[in-house]
């Protein structure tokens, strides 16, 4: 039996942890000098106060949703896949072949093509570093994270010498066309009599998210295949007995897993810049790690985190705009976070477990 | 639990007190940092004239990464913020979005033209300065080789190496041009170790003067220079000062005067298109304490009669961007 009782480890743990994060972002704040108190609260009215505030939170979040979910698979297998930031990347790069050389009439067609665009030139990004694990028994966190740099250097390339429109500088491609513009939440919304910021960058994208967190829990724990991939990652050799095959599940697990890292372009560059620009992920593929790690890679735990995640975020730019806190602190006090919910759990874990203990014990004599 | 709500309804209740309004110019870096002793430094040093001599203040960001040009303009028209500057060519494209949507706000762009009504566009003739700091390098040059390090390679860095190639050729027709380019990126602005290394492969191949057009990049572009005893040129803001007597002069591009200009027109300012050259004082070379040693008078004179020229129209210095082709250099 669990030593913990389930609310425990799924309320406790990450609000503890997030509020030692908390302190200690409060202590880096006042030693330099500012208001933490005033810096907490920029930081909710900038990220949750308006729906142009909203609208930028679901944005960020909508990414970390994608590449959560592609970290969590991928944990399922007993994979770690960190290199959601180079396939995420890759994911870009099918987008934008998808909306500039193929004429859509329509977004709702050409959103469905760019998602398996994204997906595919995710899932292949997946596939080299999968087989070498698989068949050459490379590790997968040594590979995945070098191809990071790699999917760097292609898009460097991609961008500069053939996607760059002739006489532009931007390393950039040329805008998307009129006809695969998403709807953003604003007009998602106005049908409805609600009024949502016109700016702010959220779109279909985010309902698209969602539905992958259902279908991504619907694989996991309602399919045959969900089943092997659990049991694949609990333990390898209690699989192979049982006639699950190391290889195919390690490709397949990965494959899912680089897809949903490289979907999260449909959000980011076909939602919201509408171009491909060069660092267009901006660091979500490691928020994803964080974001997995916080949910318990459980779809609904992805999406509750990727939604704190999605308000850090918004909150540091709000900080950035509006106090004298330099950029570099802001990312420290985003790494804090990071450190406690992802890295740190078993910090606030163990003396959790311990006090659980005690209660139970004192309990029974 | 309980310091948690206590934590949070403290939030909540400053949170009604916040959202004040706010009518002050904005300014937007780019990509380099703010403090990088060259363009953007040059761009915050005209917004920090403004507000001391005018005791108002302004708001200002860096980016942290291409992607966030259009949320730090959007923000900043959102909240009011009126005239919005922003330093560099590539926010061309997210202005080009962001403008229609905001038509009574102002803005500012340095180094692009975007053409729309509340849009002034401010462009400078570098290769005008440049060729004045080319013949500078070219009479202090004693091998006859004279380097250039742009920082990322596009039209507008090659413009400057142009400029620069032309007036080293007008004042030696024998000298030889090294130009070097940090890289194809937005991270060539902010590479100083390759600037440093760009510097040293030049010297060996001769180069005792070192022009750097490269942002952030040109600080270790100046500080290999200094160390490997040759000269080295600073470019946008005045960097004579980093290596006094190491330093022969810096290509000014008065980025600080466009940013005054704008904060101080405000949200009256007349768009359209501003070109800034040697004959309105837009660009120009640098001489202080710092380089007096350096240059002599026949040099200063030569100089001053090109400038002279140039401004009056009777010496035409070829803008690499006009047709992508530059006769005293091949890239």
């Amino acid at each position: 039996m669990d030593v913990m009782p389930k609310w425990a480890e799924v309320v406790l743990v990450p609000l503890i942890s997030l509020l030692l994060a908390a302190i200690l972002s409060a202590l880096v704040i006042l030693a330099i000098g500012e208001d933490p108190i005033a810096a907490v609260n920029l930081m909710v009215t900038g990220a949750l106060g308006s729906t142009y505030g909203w609208g930028y939170t679901l944005y960020y979040a909508t990414n970390f949703m994608f590449t959560g979910l592609a970290v969590a698979v991928a944990f399922h297998a007993g994979l770690f896949n960190i290199g959601g930031e180079g396939q995420a990347m890759l994911g870009g790069l099918g987008v934008a072949l998808v909306c500039l050389f193929i004429p859509w009439p329509h977004w709702t067609i050409a959103v469905l093509a760019a998602t398996v665009g994204a997906a595919v030139f995710g899932a292949l990004w997946a596939a080299i570093p999968a087989y070498l694990q698989a068949r050459r028994g490379s590790h997968i966190v040594i590979t995945t994270i070098m191809f990071n740099f790699i999917a760097a250097a292609v898009l460097n390339y991609m961008l500069v010498n053939i996607l760059r429109p002739a006489g532009s500088m931007d390393p950039a491609t040329e805008r998307f066309p009129e006809a695969v513009h998403l709807p953003s939440l604003h007009d998602l919304l106005t049908p409805f009599g609600i009024a949502f910021s016109k700016a702010a960058p959220a779109n279909v994208s985010l309902v698209i998210a969602v539905i992958a967190c259902v279908l991504v829990w619907v694989l996991i724990w309602r399919t045959p295949l969900g089943l092997e991939i659990r049991s694949y990652g609990k333990s390898h050799r209690a699989a192979s007995y049982a006639g699950i095959g190391a290889v195919r599940i390690t490709m397949i697990a990965m494959l899912i897993s680089g897809g949903l890292a490289g979907m999260m372009a449909i959000n980011n560059v076909m939602g919201e810049a509408e171009r491909l620009v060069l660092n267009a992920v901006e660091g979500a593929g490691f928020i994803g790690i964080a974001v997995a790690l916080m949910g318990r890679s459980h779809p609904f735990g992805v999406f509750l985190a990727a939604i704190l995640f999605g308000f850090l975020y918004q909150g540091g730019a709000e900080l950035a705009l509006w106090t004298s806190i330099p950029r570099e602190l802001i990312v420290v006090i985003q790494a804090l976070v990071i450190l406690f919910t992802g890295a740190l759990d078993n910090m606030v874990r163990m003396p959790l477990e311990r006090i659980f203990l005690a209660i139970r014990r004192g309990g029974t004599t | 639990m309980t310091l948690m709500q206590k934590f949070l309804g403290a939030t909540a209740g400053l949170a009604l007190s916040a959202g004040a309004a706010l009518a002050e110019p904005a300014l937007i870096f780019d990509l380099g940092g703010k403090f990088d002793k060259s363009f953007n430094e040059a761009a915050f040093n005209g917004a920090q004239r403004w507000s001391e001599e005018t005791g108002n203040s302004f708001r200002e960001i860096e980016l942290q990464s291409e992607a966030q040009r259009e949320q730090a303009l959007r923000r900043f028209a959102e909240a009011g913020a009126n005239p919005i500057v922003m330093a560099g060519f590539a926010f061309a494209d997210a202005l080009g979005q962001v403008a229609a949507d905001y038509p009574e706000t102002k803005f500012t762009i340095i180094d692009m033209v975007v053409d729309a009504p509340n849009v002034r566009s401010v462009v400078f003739n570098e290769h005008e300065g440049s060729y004045l700091v080319g013949m500078m390098a070219a009479k202090a040059s004693e091998s006859g080789t004279v380097g250039f390090i742009g920082g990322m390679d596009i039209p507008l860095i090659r413009k400057f190496a142009c400029g620069y190639a032309q007036g080293v050729k007008a004042a030696n027709p024998d000298a030889t041009v090294v130009a070097n380019m940090t890289g194809t990126t937005p991270a060539a602005w902010n590479d100083p170790v390759k600037g440093s290394e760009l510097t040293k492969a030049q010297i060996s191949q001769g180069a005792d003067v070192v022009y750097a057009a490269a942002g952030g990049t040109g600080v270790g572009v100046l500080q290999t220079a200094a160390d490997e005893n040759i000269l080295s040129i600073g470019v946008d803001s005045n960097q004579n000062y980093l290596h006094p007597g190491k330093v022969l002069t810096s290509m000014m591009k008065r980025v600080d005067n466009a940013v005054y200009q704008a904060f101080t027109d405000g949200s009256d300012m007349e768009t359209g298109f501003n070109v800034m050259g040697l004959a309105n004082g837009g660009v120009g070379y640098a001489l202080d304490d710092n380089n007096a040693s350096l240059v002599s008078a026949e040099m200063q004179a030569a100089v001053d009669a090109a400038s002279a020229q140039i401004a009056s129209g009777e010496l035409v210095v070829h803008d690499y961007m006009s047709d992508d082709s530059c006769p005293a250099l091949n890239f």
